[in-house]
């Protein structure tokens, strides 16, 4: 069971699991998952870009899967367990696909890179190693208009590299 | 000149009469103020824009200000470099505030590549000053001449005897409230000299964006925020006739604003807001009819005056038309851009709020000072009481010049007292925000029978003059510049002129190559009268393994569905050429195999972001060169979303490998536009080499497959 294990227990306001943490939320389940994170739980990490599940910046993980928040209803998300973000670095420690994208240099204006990060944690768990051609179709649903694209491919491979070999880092 | 509560911009003061101190506590002030004229120092009449300034604190940290700002083309970190290199501070001991309009120098904004050329060179300037002025106080106070002294990791030593006799410059500036000015005299470290600029560095703050702790203006939200939305017209032009507010007015907590066209509301939730939007009735009085087909004679028929960014140009040098007519070899094309759009991913946000008489915006501008002029002018109060600060924005690209959404914000927190925020949806950063203009281009050139170019009459429309001028020598030349009434809201751009100008040229280069039968690097080569963009070209044309042959020649292996194509451009200071490799399928869809793309700026002040820079510049310039094109039909943009504008994706990102040049020599030049320009062309000329087909259209391929 989960620490603060009381998941519906209140009739009269929902509760979403979000970075571990139950939180209450308003009652209309249509509202996408995106604007309760944002406006409702002040968790701006995730981004808006355009509403209609076309760029990615909005991507958080339910029950460990990346989705694009924008087009989730608030409903379906109820009962599950959501991680943003700023849910990924335990403890101070940075999640190692964070550690890749600093070490990778991959981002520019960075306002995509929670949702790359996102997609490549989804991505990572369904396939520890992936090839390049599946990164780019796995992340293909991410934007970046700086056009990164390159150095996050760099990224998510050196996140997915054994931690003996990602340790040796050319200076 | 103070206002009530005692802030005030320090850009409307003399330099000696800021409260640097009061603000940032003792120390060493150093400041190069602008436009201050020395004779042999910074020379012709000072730097052009608006200086700089850099307070040593007791800390021991340097605090530095510029007006120019960061948008995520990675100036920060390159310019913290430059002030921790020339004080001798490590890169944790600098601090840097930019754009700020209450702290910062005047800046006339950041665009056309000039925060390296502007910004760093005076940070250098001031660094390098403020180190003389440390060993002229630790001279005194250790009784050593400065001659004799040397400053490394934030500390001063006597030269030789590093470890026994220093002292910290927290311990040196103590208790000092001491304003300098910049000597004429102050010469900053040669890059041949570099420690710490020029080597590879990550990029300052990252931590805060993989963790999603970096506030963008989107993302603030101070306590009593309201949300604005703009009742915007459904075309460009169109007029409100009439509109009925009462459903909106009604809504509880809406706020709404009605003056003139501008109709404007704000509400305590985002929700809120929009659904009072909907209930706006609005009847506008359409714009005149205008075809997309009809775009080309309509810019033809409707030449206008010059704006600010179109840099009119008239150049001609000897007898263009004698030339023309004597030429052995002549010929005449006309090439065109699209309109596209800059598709930031943050869209343009704003949060306007008042203290009083003083209104503070965050917002996401590349102009943050002459946003404080517009909107004060706009709400009738003076400069000093408008505050700007720029928080990290999700990227520009040219499109975040534009002040009237900070002017709503601006009045619709005055009339809600409370603090408002407005950020486009995307729909709307697709329809209000101005776009990149069309280019229509024509070039008639005369060559001799050899292919020597003699005769080059260039003429743009629309589109401004960068990059218009030639990097060949030719005798005769006639280039000229005709800005357009244009149907659609445009605006500055990325690289604007530059890519369509290069686009252009460099193709038609390619298109003489061809007639002559001469292979296009050698004939570049042989005409090229910038030896710095030869080096490149010559880098270029051997790592991609170039191999010699006229355009679209069968008989080495190329026109079968694979070819290679090459451009150069020169632009804002930087050399680049551009190598792609095609292959058109046999059902036409074209396929960019390989890019190879060699720059060179100067001396290199931040590898690690100039790679990015010149990375994801190629793969923005692709998305104008392949399929980027905004639709419209009576002013009305018809493909607004991310769904119907395709920008380019991880799957349209080819190998790209990238060639720095880095001329410690040479003053260090910006890299955000330069490396675009080459790209379209190169694979225009490349599509040619594979099908013998030549494409003068931007975009060259807008459904995937070469026509």
């Amino acid at each position: 069971m989960s620490p603060s294990g009381s998941v519906a227990s209140s009739r009269s306001a929902p509760k979403l699991r979000v970075n571990g943490i139950d939180r209450s939320i308003p009652l209309d389940r249509e509202r996408s998952l995106l604007y309760v994170l944002r406006e409702e739980l002040g968790l701006t990490g995730t981004k808006y870009g355009c509403g209609e599940g076309e760029c990615g910046a909005c991507k958080v993980l339910v029950d460990g899967v990346a989705v694009r928040s924008c087009k989730t209803p608030i409903g379906e998300a109820i009962g599950r367990s959501v991680t943003t973000i700023e849910g990924l670095a335990q403890g101070g420690a940075l999640h190692p696909v964070q550690q890749a994208f600093v070490d990778a240099g991959a981002f520019q204006c960075g306002y995509c890179t929670p949702g790359m990060i996102i997609a490549a944690v989804s991505l990572l768990r369904q396939s520890p190693r992936p090839s390049e051609v599946e990164i780019r179709a796995s992340l293909d649903g991410n934007l970046c208009r700086c056009g990164g694209y390159l150095r996050v491919i760099e990224a998510i491979q050196r996140a997915s590299r054994p931690s003996s070999e990602s340790g040796g880092r050319t200076p | 000149m103070r206002t009530s509560d005692g802030a005030l911009p320090f850009d409307l003061l003399s330099a000696t009469e800021r409260p640097y101190f009061d603000r940032l506590g003792n120390g060493l002030v150093v400041v190069l103020p602008a436009y201050q004229p020395g004779p042999e120092g910074w020379g012709r009449g000072g730097p052009p824009h608006g200086g700089a300034w850099i307070h040593l604190g007791e800390d021991g940290k340097a605090r530095a200000f510029v007006g120019k700002v960061e948008v995520g083309q990675g100036t920060r970190t390159a310019l913290s470099l430059l002030i921790a290199e020339e004080l001798r501070l490590p890169l944790s001991s600098v601090e840097l505030t930019m754009g700020d309009t209450d702290v910062c120098p005047w800046d006339m904004g950041t665009f056309g590549s000039r925060s390296m050329p502007d910004a760093g060179e005076h940070l250098r300037t001031t660094g390098a000053a403020a180190r003389s002025i440390l060993l002229g106080i630790a001279s005194t106070k250790l009784e050593i001449a400065p001659g004799d002294l040397e400053c490394s990791d934030g500390h001063v030593w006597a030269k030789g005897t590093k470890g026994s006799s220093s002292v910290g410059y927290g311990d040196l500036v103590k208790g000092l409230r001491r304003v300098e000015m910049v000597p004429p005299s102050a010469r900053p470290t040669p890059p041949s000299e570099w420690t710490q600029a020029g080597r590879p560095t990550p990029n300052l703050g990252a931590r805060e964006v993989v963790t999603g702790a970096r506030q963008y203006t989107s993302d603030l939200h101070p306590s009593g925020l309201m949300h604005g939305k703009v009742l915007f017209a459904p075309a460009y032009g169109a007029r409100l006739r009439s509109v009925d507010l009462s459903r909106a007015e009604a809504m509880p907590g809406v706020v709404v604003l009605h003056e003139g066209d501008l109709v404007a509301l704000a509400a305590p939730d985002l929700a809120t807001a929009h659904a009072a939007l909907k209930a706006v009735r609005a009847d506008w009085e359409p714009p005149n009819q205008l075809f997309e087909r009809d775009i080309v004679e309509y810019l033809r028929r409707n030449p206008a005056e010059g704006e600010d960014f179109w840099d009119v140009i008239h150049h001609v040098a000897g007898d263009i038309d004698a030339a023309l007519t004597a030429a052995p070899v002549s010929l005449h094309e006309t090439y065109t851009t699209a309109y596209i759009a800059h598709v930031p991913m943050e869209t343009h946000a704003v949060l306007a709020s008042w203290e009083g008489e003083r209104l503070t915006v965050w917002m996401g501008s590349q102009t943050p000072f002459r946003a404080r002029d517009a909107i004060s002018d706009a709400l009738a109060i003076p400069p000093m009481n408008v505050h700007i600060v720029v928080p990290p924005t999700g990227s520009g690209f040219g499109g975040k010049h534009a002040a009237d959404l900070g002017i709503v914000a601006a009045r619709l927190a005055k009339a809600s007292g409370r603090p408002v925020r407005i950020r486009y949806t995307r729909e709307e950063e697709f329809t209000q925000a101005y776009l990149r203009p069309m280019a229509v281009i024509d070039i008639w050139s005369g060559a001799a029978r050899d292919g020597t170019l003699g005769a080059w009459r260039f003429h743009v429309l629309n589109a401004g003059s960068a990059a218009a001028r030639l990097p060949y020598k030719v005798a005769n030349q006639k280039i000229d510049s005709q800005p357009a009434d244009s149907p659609l809201s445009q605006g500055s751009y990325r690289a604007l002129a530059a890519t369509a100008n290069n686009f252009a040229r460099e193709s038609h280069l390619d298109e003489l190559a061809a007639r002559v039968g001469a292979d296009p690097v050698e004939y570049r080569l042989r005409h090229l009268a910038d030896d710095r963009l030869a080096a490149v070209l010559r880098a270029v044309a051997e790592r991609s393994g170039w191999v010699t042959h006229p355009p679209g020649s069968v008989a080495h292996g190329f026109g079968r569905g694979r070819g290679c194509g090459i451009a150069v451009g020169l632009e804002k200071g930087g050399r680049v050429a551009t190598f792609a490799e095609v292959t058109v399928h046999e059902d036409r869809r074209l396929e960019v195999v390989r890019i190879v793309t060699g720059f060179e700026c100067g001396a290199v002040v931040h590898p690690t972001n100039l790679r990015s820079q010149v990375e994801g510049g190629t793969i923005m310039a692709l998305g104008g060169a392949l399929f980027e094109a905004i639709h419209f039909e009576n002013g009305r943009v018809l493909n607004p979303r991310l769904s119907e504008y395709r920008v380019p994706r991880f799957r349209d990102a080819p190998p790209i490998e990238v060639i720095l040049l880095d001329r410690r020599d040479l003053p260090s030049q910006g890299g955000g536009e330069a490396p675009l320009i080459a790209v379209a062309p190169a694979i225009a000329n490349a599509i040619y080499d594979a099908t013998g087909r030549r494409l003068r259209s931007l975009p060259l391929a807008p459904d995937g497959t070469v026509a």
